[in-house]
């Protein structure tokens, strides 16, 4: 035996929240994706560069106390990820009604469309804040550690996007099942000529779903500013993992994507633990292959807008 | 009336100013340019002479090529390079150029991507007909135009330090090759903290799985050390939390780092927040420079060490100068990396090598450009060998919270070898 119990009861406690933590991660990427292209069946390339932009308007506002008011650094966070999800989704909004609405029965135009979109928002950060990774400077109370016991840590920006994970999901599905906003998005979902003929505004709806899941994915930039840098194409990173969420947990379902991210942030953390970091992510992969070899709907599969 | 007379007049007469004032011009300007050449003739060896290939020379000028990305993920890295070539270039001009002749600049955008890396120097050595072409930062870059070098004759100076098992005569290497970077680093690391067990990480790529390679060759043979893990992760790669528990666990005397890019920043950071500092944890990494640093955050990088042949704070007259003109140029906040100061070297080394063979031609530049001598390289001497790469230092430098290393070691010369044996 080379390791003490004391080492693998930490190392255990450490791994546990090395999972949860990539988990919440996922999450926040799947879910604004899980409105988008799940529930309005809209596949939206330009996902991730909504992330991005809610990074930047973290990095816009740290800038920008830094330089009128050094002395409001420890709180700017908490209204940057305010300002971030109102960001994305009105350039969500604006997107929707000026390119989406026209390509709603195209989807595979929408994909092209969109796609060029992603291109051309990644030129524009390049051309606004440099082709350099940036990163915002961090309030103080979101560095550091909880230090358990001498072997434990529990880094802190991690419990932090934990948090805002459960807290948005959270929204999210209140926002969906108990709202009467929700009960109109979910009808037009299941069926949109009869919504339309019981006097739901189909096209308002479509726009403030398309703007909300946008603003969702501001909130997860934002959030994985205290986790990683941000640069121009960051977003074309983001983008394979949360299609990846939402179309291994089954497109249509919301509850689908949270049991996803979840299944596939542990089986790569644990992979990563007992081989290693390259053949984790190989082996998660091939198993999401094998599952939706069997079950091509995914995990919850769903009805997706058919008309 | 008035007006229209005055309008008259002005038509009338600005049309035969102009006349006079052009011919006065022309006059002038034909006398400058007698005497320019008649002075040039006397001080610059005729074109004739120095150029007996087509090159992109006349009597007054030589054009370079510049091939680098401006755009894409690389742009990050290679900016620093544009410009540290430019300052280089500048200076040479200022100083009286090359053989007499002033350096003029067409400058190419590989885009970060490969292919368009090839075409663009092919377009720069066929149809610019360039003497030299100051480039690429990528292995991959370099490998893509490789053969339009080797193929159309052209000479490329190549500034990153890179895993070496490459050696050409249309290439000179002003970054370090492998060894240079590695072996002393490890040596110094293991005298000095009395390390045995070593854990490599890497990005998953050809650089850092090769200098890993040469890294267990040295733990293993040499030092006569353990490696108790090797690992890669995919570039961008931001979840670090099951690597570092795994370094908790296993404890090692040294976590050995090539991690780049995007996966840098997460990886220090999240270091720091799982109390992995370097209170606890000796880390040495050759993929740090000062332009790191900047995205990282010096307070991420506290006391880690990086193994490199230059950095910023080295005191030498030299580098003073360098830093000093940099930052005159590009603004008090910029930084200089290891990359940018091997950058700078190229088109010194290009001047000295035409002015040593006396021509442009590249078969006698490349010939003369062995046992070039460099004594006034920001990072001290240099001198090329044999194998178009620089005989160089390896510095230890250890992170301070305003991003900048002190230098806590300095080997002494080290010969470059690209081809090591036993270490393959």
């Amino acid at each position: 035996m080379e390791y003490s119990w004391e080492d693998l009861r930490a190392i255990f406690v450490m791994q546990g929240f090395a999972g949860i933590s990539l988990f919440s991660v996922l999450l926040l990427m799947g879910l604004g994706l899980a409105l988008i292209f799940g529930q309005m069946g809209v596949i939206n390339m330009a996902h991730g560069e909504f992330m991005a932009l809610g990074a930047y308007t973290v990095y816009f506002c740290s800038e920008l106390t830094q330089s009128l008011a050094p002395s409001f650094g420890p709180y700017y966070f908490v209204i940057a990820i305010g300002l971030a999800f109102l960001g994305s989704a009105l350039l969500g909004a604006l997107v929707e009604w000026a390119m989406i609405r026209h390509l709603y029965h195209r989807p595979l135009d929408t994909l092209l469309a969109t796609w060029g979109l992603s291109l051309i928002l990644q030129q524009t950060y390049r051309s606004i804040f440099g082709a350099r990774e940036v990163t915002p400077e961090l309030p103080g109370w979101l560095m550091g550690s909880f230090s358990v016991s001498d072997t434990i840590d529990i880094p802190i920006n991690g419990v932090f996007v934990l948090g805002l994970a459960i807290a948005v999901t959270c929204g999210v599905l209140l926002f969906m099942f108990r709202t009467p906003f929700g009960l109109r998005l979910r009808a037009t979902v299941q069926n949109r000529k009869m919504s339309g003929a019981v006097g739901i505004n189909t096209e308002k709806v479509d726009r403030l779903a398309f703007a909300i899941g946008c603003g969702i994915a501001g909130i997860a930039g934002a959030a994985f500013t205290t986790i990683g840098s941000t640069g121009p194409d960051s977003g074309s990173r983001y983008i394979v993992d949360a299609f990846l969420v939402v179309v291994f947990g089954g497109a249509a379902s919301l509850f689908g994507s949270v049991v996803s991210a979840f299944g596939i942030a542990q089986a790569q953390s644990i992979l990563e633990f007992f081989l290693e970091g390259t053949m984790g992510k190989v082996a998660t992969l091939f198993f999401i292959v094998v599952v939706l070899m069997f079950r091509p709907q995914g995990l919850f599969p769903g009805k997706v807008r058919s008309n | 009336m008035n007006y229209r007379n005055s309008l008259y007049t002005n038509q009338t007469d600005t049309p035969l100013r102009r006349r006079h004032s052009s011919k006065w011009r022309a006059a002038i300007a034909l006398l400058a340019a007698t005497g320019l050449t008649l002075a040039s003739s006397h001080a610059n060896p005729p074109t004739s002479e120095v150029n007996t290939t087509g090159l992109a020379v006349t009597d007054t000028e030589v054009t370079v090529g510049q091939l680098h990305s401006a755009t894409g993920t690389m742009a990050i890295s290679e900016t620093g390079s544009i410009q540290a070539e430019q300052l280089a270039i500048e200076q040479i001009n200022a100083a009286g150029g090359v053989l007499g002749r002033q350096i003029k600049v067409i400058q190419e955008d590989g885009a970060s991507d490969w292919p368009t890396f090839a075409e663009k120097a092919k377009k720069l050595l066929v149809n610019d007909k360039v003497a030299a072409v100051m480039g690429c930062w990528t292995s991959a870059s370099r490998k893509a135009v490789l053969p339009v070098f080797e193929k159309e004759n052209g000479m490329l100076y190549y500034p990153t330090f890179y895993e070496g098992l490459e050696q050409s005569k249309n290439v000179i290497y002003t970054g370090q090759e492998a060894t240079q970077q590695i072996i002393a680093g490890l040596d110094w690391i293991a005298k000095e903290k009395d390390a045995k067990t070593f854990y490599l990480i890497g990005s998953d790529y050809i650089w850092p799985r090769t200098s890993n390679k040469i890294a267990r060759k040295h733990i293993e043979n040499v030092l006569g050390g353990k490696v108790v893990g090797e690992e890669y992760y995919a570039l961008g790669h931001t979840q670090f939390g099951s690597l570092i528990n795994k370094i908790k666990l296993k404890k090692p005397d040294v976590v050995y780092a090539i991690v780049v890019g995007g996966s840098n920043v997460s990886f220090y950071k999240q270091l720091k927040a799982a109390g992995v500092t370097a209170e606890k944890q000796t880390v040495l990494t050759i993929s740090v420079t000062e332009d790191e640093v900047l995205g990282i955050g010096g307070e991420n990088l506290v006391g880690f060490y990086s193994a490199m042949k230059y950095f910023q704070s080295l005191e030498n007259p030299n580098n003073e100068a360098f830093v000093k003109a940099f930052k005159e140029k590009y603004g008090e906040d910029s930084v200089i990396g290891d990359v940018t100061q091997a950058a700078y070297l190229g088109p010194w080394l290009w001047k000295m090598a035409v002015e040593k063979a006396g021509s442009f031609d590249v078969d006698k530049v490349a010939e003369a450009s062995p046992g070039i001598e460099f004594d006034q390289a920001p990072e001290g001497y240099v001198k090329i060998h044999p194998n178009h790469h620089l005989w160089s230092k390896l510095r230890i430098g250890q992170w301070q919270e305003d991003g900048q290393a002190k230098v806590l070691y300095e080997s002494e010369l080290i010969e470059p070898d690209p081809f090591p044996e036993g270490y393959q």
